[in-house]
């Protein structure tokens, strides 16, 4: 496996969502013979269900390929595949850190979206080489021309000699692998100086631990090696080294600079091995870590409960297990009065958080009830402490809160000039302070705005799509804090105060949240043998109310000759179904209305 | 399988599934059969009963109920048949109660006079509706006219004991079209009635159509029906003694439906026919609801089978009992199950007396007004957890 370091190409893909990426990869694999046609599972980076389900990579992932090019020599491609989802910002960034070069996959129908621009940006920081394609070619409405244009004047990237390809059809792959070889700079560093990796992902393995995967920029990392973490100072022993197989681990001896692989070393938690950091050799340690690194925190977070009590300890390691493999998960004990024993969970985003629920569910066959997501609130209390709020529950008194600060995302929306009056007054809606509005070309604006993280984690992105016919692309970072008005919005059913159901809301947006709460709760609480009021109040005070009406009549069915079962199964089901909600007081809750929070927007 | 029980006495129902056309609300099994078919299922289940015999042997049979599907499609040799059958079995005790289900436009003088030659000395007539129209709306196969005929030719027969089947919540129905079936009927002053909702079960063509499309009355209007089901029933002297059973009030006889009070009351019966249910020795089973393979080997295949264990049973002493108006007695629960029904059930006992929906009076507990209008949400927290 002798190749020179300068037969190594270490590359990504990055387009905005459904420009094609993940085909584009499949297609490098399928040419380079990787794979035959056969072989491939669909797209065979995307292996997760869900991920393929939803269209979106979740985890990064990489793989190495053997390019016999034109000229007749052999080159090794790495290919590393990013998470395509603002969530995962930070492993996308940890991801073209150990890339030389990029792809930019652009549609050329579509062109230049807000995606596109975010992961052209990210990849620039990380002084990547990046090469346009121009993909779809063969519709109808491809104009490959003006798309070449406006990736030069919006990018400012060469584009008219662009590749123009259909990676579906696999028409175009070839000039793809020639650009590749010739746009794309060869890794630098040296195999002598000290070792000096960076994590880019992590998996955990029952058999062999974690498998970490790096990219090796200076020296060689063997099996018997010891290495340390530079994050944290722990130390390990190298037990196996290798690279990137279609789907499989492939064993070698040595890693040296250049290379993209893995290696594994009896590590039990994936939290010992975080993304971004680097690893050196415990006896000859380079002398400084590699840029970049960062703790990720949790954005967003919610309270998970099992759906039946019992459950709890089942949940518990089901939240472990996954937890194993998603370091950036975070959990802990919490009691809710209306739900139980459950876990108050952190995400990085909304995305994330749908993730990690529909995986419990589905692969630890576990029916949950979650409480509505919330930002990470910073409360400032008049004795000076400063507490960082997850669980609206724990909010201090107001007499003992001098102020409240939220968190705010800069955000950039592309959108046509057809929609802009529409997403402008969006955003208005949203509370967000515009910071910039450009023309990209005669019809499509780019729009900035700073916004509240928690007025777009829900269902901003829903509103911005059906507000623009689908011709509003969005992309954001994290910006920081800001002060604000905030206030905790309690919901009362029957007179009783329902933790599980309060959330912070800006004040001036609190009479409307709680009327749209009130009347969501109403449409969700079946009717009981007695009225049921449903309150939202904000400190003490009621601001809006609806009432559940009370059951007037069963319906009498015949008791057909004295099929006694079947009478039974009546009352069964109608126990049954009483049996998924959560008992509050003396009325019965299905778990769906504790989300009701979420679809506040819908109309 | 079938010892020998002396465990008192006991009540036997039968199935004949035939109709001449199935109604659109109907879920239940029945069907249009021809005559060749209708004489092997006959045949079949005579097998079935004369196999059967030892559950009955020895036990006074109390109560024999003949019901479909439209019974009263068989012949009156046939229904003689079977209920020589059963007496072969056992004694059918001189009281006994012996009801046919009949359909108007089914039945004849001829064939009704047979019926009582053989025994029948009840009947109960489905009408449903006064009205045509509803009639109609319902897919049954007959007009006011004929069931009119039909009263007249079984109580010209002899049989002087009958109940009509009607129905609140028929798509149109009006409170005036309820009062004039109402009014028709009471003026023939049967000795019983039974008023039934309609309930839109899946697998029927009404659950096909959706309930938008069938014009039901809406929720109000279904209860104010209901209401002035029972309202009006009790001015023209019926006593409502189950939720949905009526009784002439009558100084010298009980016309309450003895057969259907066992139902309530957990006593034995046995069950022939395809879908028919049984309890006896503290098995609850069904038939094979299947026509072929209960024509191959009648009785043989159960649907469902499981005994009552102590747990089950006090379930079913609470939702069946408390179907009654009287309720359930302290003292019967404490005789059946050896335990006090307060140790066991007090918790939400007095739960839904609190809640309006129960009364305990001399060592009764019934449901009240409330509690009988929601019945099912009431008598569903009388089963007791798993575990």
């Amino acid at each position: 496996m002798e190749t020179a370091q300068d037969h190594i190409r270490n590359f990504c893909i990055i387009a905005h969502i459904d420009h094609g990426k993940s085909t584009l990869a499949d297609r490098i694999l399928e040419m380079t013979g990787l794979l035959t046609e056969r072989e491939m599972q669909d797209q065979v980076l995307d292996n997760m269900d869900l991920e393929r389900e939803r269209g979106i990579t979740i985890k990064s992932q990489a793989v190495r390929t053997v390019y016999k090019a034109k000229n007749g020599e052999e080159y090794i491609f790495n290919l590393i595949d990013t998470p395509g989802h603002v969530d995962f910002n930070y492993e996308v960034s940890r991801s073209l850190a150990a890339c030389d070069g990029a792809v930019l996959v652009v549609d050329a129908s579509q062109g230049v979206e807000a995606q596109t621009l975010a992961n052209v940006y990210l990849a620039m920081d990380h002084d990547l080489d990046v090469f346009p394609v121009l993909n779809k070619i063969d519709l109808p409405s491809a104009d490959p021309d003006r798309v070449a244009r406006e990736i030069e004047d919006v990018i400012g990237i060469e584009a008219l000699d662009a590749p123009r390809i259909s990676a579906k059809a696999g028409l175009g792959i070839d000039q793809v692998l020639e650009t590749i070889v010739e746009k794309i700079p060869a890794p630098g560093g040296s195999s002598e100086a000290s070792l000096k990796c960076l994590i880019f992902d992590s998996l955990y393995d029952p058999y062999k631990g974690v498998i970490v995967f790096m990219r090796v920029f200076d020296g060689t990392m063997r099996p018997g090696d010891r290495i340390r973490f530079m994050a944290n100072g722990t130390e390990e022993e190298v037990v196996e080294v290798g690279y990137f197989g279609a789907g499989r681990f492939i064993p070698c001896d040595e890693l040296s600079a250049g290379m993209v692989g893995y290696f594994t070393a009896s590590i039990k938690d994936v939290r010992e091995t975080r993304v971004g950091d680097t690893v050196t050799s415990a006896a000859d340690p380079c002398d400084e870590a590699l840029p970049g690194y960062k703790k990720v925190n949790p954005m967003v977070y919610c309270g998970v409960y099992p759906a039946d009590t019992r459950d709890y300890p089942n949940l518990r390691d089901a939240l472990e297990k996954l937890q194993l493999n998603d370091a950036s998960l975070t959990f802990e004990p919490e009691t809710s009065l209306a739900l139980g024993f459950g876990f108050r969970c952190g995400f990085l985003g909304l995305l994330h958080l749908d993730i990690v629920t529909e995986r419990l569910e589905r692969e630890y066959d576990l029916e949950l009830v979650t409480t509505a997501p919330g930002v990470v609130y910073r409360v400032y209390k008049t004795d000076g402490e400063m507490i960082e709020l997850t669980n609206p529950s724990n909010l201090p008194e107001p007499s003992e809160i001098e102020y409240m600060e939220e968190p705010v995302v800069s955000a950039e929306i592309m959108v046509s000039t057809e929609y802009l009056g529409a997403i402008i007054k969006l955003c208005q809606e949203r509370r967000g302070v515009q910071t910039g509005m450009e023309y990209i070309e005669e019809t499509r604006v780019l729009l900035k705005y700073d916004l509240p993280l928690n007025e777009i984690i829900y269902d901003f992105f829903d509103a911005l799509k059906s507000r623009s016919r689908g011709y509003a692309s969005f992309d954001y970072e994290m910006k920081g804090y800001v002060k604000s008005e905030l206030v905790k919005l309690d919901i009362l059913i029957n007179k009783e105060y329902v933790d599980a159901l309060s959330f912070i809301v800006f004040k001036g947006s609190a009479y409307e949240r709680g009327s749209k709460m009130c009347e969501r709760l109403k449409g969700e609480i079946p009717r009981h043998l007695f009225e049921i009021p449903i309150q939202a109040a904000v400190g003490g005070k009621v601001i809006a109310r609806e009432t559940v009406k009370a059951v007037r009549k069963d319906v009498l069915a015949k008791c057909y000759g004295g099929d006694i079962t079947r009478k039974k199964k009546l009352l069964e089901k109608q126990k049954e179904g009483k049996k998924k909600m959560r008992q509050i007081g003396s009325v019965e809750v299905p778990k769906e209305a504790f989300l009701s929070v979420l679809r506040l927007d819908e109309e | 399988m079938k010892s020998r029980s002396d465990a008192g006495d006991i009540s036997v129902y039968v199935h004949i599934p035939f109709c001449v056309r199935k109604c659109l609300y109907c879920d239940f099994n029945s069907f249009a059969a021809s005559e060749e078919v209708r004489g092997r299922y006959v045949s079949a289940l005579l097998q079935e009963i004369d196999e059967s015999g030892s559950i009955m042997a020895g036990r006074d049979i109390v109560s024999v109920y003949i019901g479909g599907g439209t019974p009263s499609l068989l012949d009156e040799a046939a229904i003689a048949s079977i209920l020589d059958s059963i007496s072969r079995a056992s004694d059918i005790s001189g009281a006994a109660e012996i009801t046919v289900e009949m359909n108007p436009g089914t039945v004849t003088p001829d064939k009704i006079r047979g019926y009582v030659r053989a025994g029948v000395n009840r009947a109960s007539i489905g009408l449903q509706s006064a009205s045509d129209k509803e009639l109609r709306a319902l897919g049954r196969i007959h007009v006011m006219e004929d069931f009119l005929r039909s009263y007249d030719i079984v109580k010209e027969a002899g049989i002087g004991n009958v109940n009509v089947d009607i129905m609140t919540g028929i798509p149109c129905q009006t409170e005036a079209s309820l009062i004039k079936t109402i009014d028709s009927v009471t003026a023939l002053y049967p000795e019983h009635i039974s008023a039934y909702s309609l309930i839109i079960e899946e697998g029927t063509p009404f659950y096909d159509m959706g309930e938008d499309r069938l014009c039901l009355p809406g929720e109000e209007k279904t209860y104010r029906l209901y209401k002035l089901t029972q309202e009006y029933l009790s001015d023209k002297g019926y006593d409502r003694y189950e939720i949905s059973n009526y009784a002439r009030r009558s100084g010298a006889r009980d016309y309450r439906c003895r057969h259907n009070l066992r139902y309530w009351e957990r006593r034995e019966y046995a069950g022939f026919g395809i879908s028919a249910a049984s309890f006896v020795g503290g098995r609850r089973y069904t038939n094979t609801s299947d026509i072929s393979s209960y024509l191959e080997a009648p009785g043989a295949e159960h649907a469902e089978d499981r005994s009552i264990d102590e747990k089950s049973g006090m379930e079913e002493f609470m939702y069946l009992g408390l179907r009654e108006i009287r309720g359930v007695s302290e003292e019967d629960f404490l005789n059946a199950f050896g335990r006090n029904i307060w140790d066991i059930y007090g918790e939400v006992i007095e739960r839904h007396t609190s809640q309006g929906l129960m009364s305990c009076e001399n060592g009764r507990i019934a449901l009240s007004d409330r509690g009988i209008d929601v019945s099912n949400m009431v008598l569903s927290e009388y089963l007791l957890h798993s575990s």
